[in-house]
């Protein structure tokens, strides 16, 4: 386990690079997913504000 | 052939046979990465040269192949886009710039940090080197001059002639090792000729690359769709969609 973290002495190089990668990853993941949650809020609460006003239009 | 393309990239249709696309790319990318990762960091030789600061390869090489192949998608969806007129074209575009931007950073500092310890310096003014830099400038370029213009269809139409003149820069990063000197080394895979690599090395970076291009394509399709509701949300079509998802989960 030592030697694997270790890299051969190149630990730094070769595990900065994979966290980095992770952090594209994560940070990818991350932006569909806020996306998606942000538009369809706003579109369920569009649809409440439209049968809203068409309650009112009808008493 | 062509009308069938048309149909597939209605917004109706496109929204439909995206999600289905996306979710089997986000699996399948998944389960390459696992296996990738598995063969990158354990079931993989150190190079008789490089050592073990050949795994950053497994890293670098496909972050440098996603951030070319994104900006081709970009071009050619730009394509699309100015020719046909295809919305979902434009929506396609502009979801992956952020993407490859991200990618082609990567594909800088991980080649920083092999080239460090390997050529002992972090940052060397060849070819290679600018040319991918100056890709990122390309997709932060496009990136800013999308949200830089107010009217939306100019915005995606400046942005698809800036990508298409752009693609100029790609074939100088691909031969820039080749038409220039350079302490970058040669390309390992080409299409044409027997790879240059041992199988047990080729394995995990092929297993790599193939996870990072299913990624970004879920990563892409997910943006576009978001993008697709966002501007069609008055549509019949997004109305039903609403309807069937009251009280329900995200999809």
């Amino acid at each position: 386990m030592g030697d694997f973290l270790h890299m051969g002495g190149y630990a730094f190089y070769v595990w900065a690079s994979y966290l980095l990668g992770l952090i594209v990853v994560v940070v990818n993941l991350w932006q569909p997913r806020r996306a998606e949650r942000e538009v369809w809020r706003q579109l369920k609460r569009r649809r409440r504000n439209e049968e809203r006003m068409n309650e009112s239009e009808t008493p | 052939m062509w009308a069938w393309l048309h149909r597939l990239g209605s917004p109706k249709r496109f929204y439909g046979w995206s999600g289905a696309l996306a979710r089997w790319a986000g699996w399948g990318s998944l389960l390459l990465g696992v296996a990738g990762l598995y063969y990158a960091l354990f079931a993989s030789p150190p190079d008789y040269q490089q050592g073990e600061s050949v795994r950053i390869m497994y890293v670098h090489v496909p972050a440098a192949w996603l951030s070319m192949f994104i900006y081709m998608n970009i071009a050619f969806a730009s394509l699309i886009s100015l020719v046909w007129r295809m919305k979902v074209a434009d929506m396609f575009a502009a979801a992956s710039a952020p993407i490859g931007a991200w990618f082609t950073f990567l594909a800088l500092v991980t080649g920083s940090l092999w080239g460090k310890p390997m050529w002992g310096t972090w940052w060397i003014w060849d070819a290679r080197l600018t040319s991918e830099l100056i890709l990122l400038f390309l997709y932060l370029g496009y990136i800013g001059l999308l949200s830089a213009i107010e009217e939306r269809d100019t915005a995606a139409r400046a942005a698809a002639v800036l990508a298409l003149v752009g693609v100029v820069n790609i074939p100088i990063i691909h031969y820039s090792v080749e038409w220039w000197s350079t302490l970058h080394q040669g390309a390992t895979v080409t299409k044409f000729e027997k790879p240059s690599i041992a199988w047990t090395m080729l394995r995990p970076l092929l297993l790599m690359a193939l996870a990072s291009t299913l990624f970004y394509i879920m990563v892409a399709l997910r943006l576009a769709r978001a993008e697709l509701l966002r501007r069609e949300a008055d549509s019949t079509w997004v109305r039903e969609l609403i309807d069937g998802h009251q009280g329900g989960g995200n999809r």
